[in-house]
């Protein structure tokens, strides 16, 4: 991979990991809060994709490979957490969710 | 290959860690054997050990571990034995272990027994690691050891506030004499660059001349501590309100452990004080002050266990009015009779107060002469023995010994003497008062419960040992047996040669000693038994109410150190409550508690927030790091 396609990936990722903060600070649905998060995952393992072909190495690709199986862990964490979050208070505003402020 | 002599101490001790460690879990009878075989195995092993020292009578000293090293003060973890310190802690561990045989069965019924156990195994641990421990570091460890048990067990009943008031008191008073005392060491160290008492002894010798003013600053100081421990003018108040304890408690402070710390300790520096005579001077005339001081309050006091604190006093006094005119092993001889005398004294007192219920006054006891037969006999043994009637008993033979060192002291022995006189006349007096007023005349109470055989032993073995313990030193006169001074020699010296040892006038002192006491005696056979009416009116003038109260309250000095120390220092600290380091330090405390009410508002609750504190977390820490 030639170092301006690299380039371009990583400016790719970059926004990406940009809009998926946004959306985690900005947004208040919870549900919506973690596809956020998954994004800036994703965009965190283009990162790792891109610069792994631009020195051939294998590293980038197991990296990927690892944020993966994290991105699924916290996953069926969050979803759990956000069940457990709906039944009891009976939405998904995550403002609502303030009951331990000091 | 360690000796038995170590172990000693090591058993009560072990026996207080197994008790504190398990807090009253074990089953009772359990308690009763750890509690009591301990420092009955104490006592077995201390007799083995003299039994040994009385064969091959050398003194030697057994290190077991070398307790702090720093620069130059290396002091161990030592025992020391020779004559004095190997009769004291036979005695101690002896009278002790009869108390604590007394203990299981007179505190059977306490909540707290093994609790009792635990601290009294302490107590016994730290008495006899201060009188064998072979340098001063180490007998302050014991000295502290007691003072901290004394503590715990005058205010054993803590749920009464008054008991825990005492128990301060005795803690606060002795600490007094205790930080003279820690001074006194640091005086002894720097000078002479050791803490070990025999070479501090030699070194002292070598470098100090007499009279000069290092010992005697080093001599006042050790006194100091010595008359906190041992309640000697003007540290005495003390003694008197520790009575809020158990009775063995009382038995255990007066006769075996802790008031005759300070004698101890006087002995065991004889050497000091040779080098010191204005001190030592000092010590024979607070003698002959606490013990017409503490005579004269003995007599006015309706409690019968204040009474026998009040005697403990001036006995003691007796044995620093012995010490401070050289008679050391006189005061040796005397500290080991009343061991034995007042122990009996305090544990059939025991019996009396609890049988009656818990009361005190001797005024509301009377005619238990037949009810309580074994108590009055014992007794009227301590008391006979305590008044030093001539011949029969123990105590005869010890006062004896010390009226008539007195005497042969300079020129302030006949003062002595005649204080030590007038002191014999008093207590006579005051104990055959008690004598008179609880067991003879009508029945004013009737005693409940049961005597077993666990507090007969000892009461009987004490009886036998304080009529006959007399009998190891026999005065010229009566057939010359000083086998006790004989076997003191090698560790305390001989007292300064009597003007004319052995005379006509040695026995017409002890004859006047002997008159005097049956005097007492007879004194107050006709004033409390014979004709009460003839003291009722003498005392109903007002001016005698006023002695008698004065007396009473133990010559008014817990007034005057109330009005003159207790009183100024809470005054003190009332009005300096808010001085410059107390607004330091309470500043401190609300700038961290503004701090934390403004860091709390942060605290929203909200996920969102949280989250971006993160991210401008990391986005600055990105920053730094790439541009930095």
């Amino acid at each position: 991979m030639s170092v301006v396609l690299m380039q371009h990936a990583l400016l790719l990722a970059m926004v990406l990991f940009a809009l998926g903060t946004i959306g985690v600070l900005m947004r208040r649905n919870l549900i919506v809060m973690l596809m956020s998060i998954e994004i800036m995952l994703n965009a965190a393992g283009l990162a790792f994709i891109a610069a792994g072909s631009r020195w051939g190495q294998a590293d980038g690709q197991v990296m990927f490979i690892l944020i993966l199986a994290l991105a699924a862990a916290e996953v069926a964490v969050g979803l759990a957490l956000i069940l457990r979050l709906y039944q009891r208070l009976g939405t998904l505003d995550a403002d609502a969710a303030n009951q331990m402020r000091g | 290959m360690l000796s038995p002599l170590a172990f000693i101490p090591a058993f009560p001790l072990l026996g207080f860690a197994i008790l504190f460690v398990t807090a009253g879990l074990l089953p009772k009878r359990c308690i009763t054997t750890i509690g009591v075989g301990s420092v009955g195995i104490a006592a077995i092993l201390a007799l083995i050990v003299m039994v040994a020292f009385l064969g091959a009578p050398k003194p030697y000293t057994e290190v077991v571990w070398t307790w702090i090293a720093v620069s130059g003060l290396t002091p161990h973890v030592g025992f020391y034995l020779d004559a004095l310190s190997g009769l004291m802690m036979l005695v101690v561990a002896f009278v002790s272990f009869l108390i604590h045989l007394y203990s299981a069965e007179f505190m059977s019924t306490d909540e707290g027994y093994s609790r009792y156990f635990a601290y009294m195994n302490l107590f016994v641990a730290s008495m006899l690691v201060l009188v064998l421990a072979d340098n001063l570091l180490f007998l302050y460890l014991g000295w502290e050891g007691v003072g901290l048990c004394s503590y715990l067990l005058i205010g054993f009943w803590y749920r009464d506030p008054a008991n825990g008031l005492a128990a301060r008191k005795a803690f606060v008073v002795t600490r007094v004499g205790d930080t003279a005392m820690a001074i006194g060491l640091f005086v002894l160290f720097t000078n002479l660059g050791t803490l070990d008492i025999q070479p501090l002894m030699q070194h002292a010798v070598a470098h100090w001349p007499v009279g000069s003013t290092l010992p005697i600053v080093a001599a006042a100081l050790l006194l100091g501590g010595a008359l906190g421990k041992s309640a000697q003018l003007p540290l005495q108040t003390w003694l008197p309100d520790a009575m809020a304890g158990p009775t063995p408690v009382s038995a255990l402070i007066h006769a075996a452990t802790m008031v005759t710390a300070g004698v101890y300790l006087i002995a065991r520096m004889h050497v000091l004080y040779g080098l010191a005579p204005p001190v030592q001077t000092a010590v024979a005339v607070i003698g002959a002050l606490t013990l017409l001081l503490a005579g004269f309050s003995a007599l006015n006091q309706t409690d019968l266990k204040r009474i026998l604190a009040y005697s403990t006093i001036s006995q003691i006094g007796y044995m620093f009015l012995a010490l401070g005119v050289g008679a050391w092993s006189a005061a040796i001889f005397h500290f080991m009779t009343h061991a034995f005398f007042k122990a009996l004294l305090f544990l059939s007192a025991g019996v009396v107060v609890q049988r009656l219920g818990e009361e005190h006054d001797i005024f509301k006891m009377g005619g238990l002469r037949g009810r309580l037969p074994l108590a009055f006999w014992t007794f009227l043994i301590g008391s006979i023995s305590l008044a030093a009637l001539p011949l029969i008993d123990a105590g005869f033979y010890s006062k004896d010994l010390i009226l008539w060192e007195a005497w042969s002291d300079g020129t302030l022995g006949p003062w002595l003497w005649a204080a030590g006189l007038i002191g014999a006349l008093l207590t006579a007096i005051y104990i055959f008062r008690a004598v008179f007023v609880v067991f003879f005349g009508p029945l004013k109470l009737e005693p409940t419960g049961l005597t077993g055989l666990r507090i007969a032993i000892p009461l009987v073995v004490l009886s036998i040992l304080a009529l006959v313990a007399g009998f190891v030193e026999i005065p010229p006169y009566l057939g010359n047996v000083p086998a006790f001074s004989q076997f003191m020699q090698s560790s305390l010296p001989a007292p300064p040669a009597p003007v004319s040892a052995g005379s006509i006038l040695e026995l017409m002192l002890s004859a006047s000693a002997a008159v005097v006491a049956v005097l007492g005696v007879g004194i107050a056979y006709i004033a409390f038994r014979r004709r009460p009416a003839f003291l009722e009116a003498l005392v109903r003038s007002p001016a005698c109410l006023a002695l008698q109260h004065f007396w009473e309250t133990g010559w008014g000095l817990d007034w005057l150190y109330d009005r003159a120390v207790v009183r100024p220092f809470l005054w003190v600290a009332r009005i300096d409550q808010g001085d410059v380091i107390d607004r330091f330090y309470s500043g401190l405390a609300s700038l961290s508690q503004a701090a934390y009410r403004q860091l709390s508002e942060s605290e929203t609750g909200r996920v969102r927030r949280y989250a971006t504190g993160i991210t401008a977390g990391s986005i600055v820490l990105i920053a730094i790091l790439v541009f930095a």
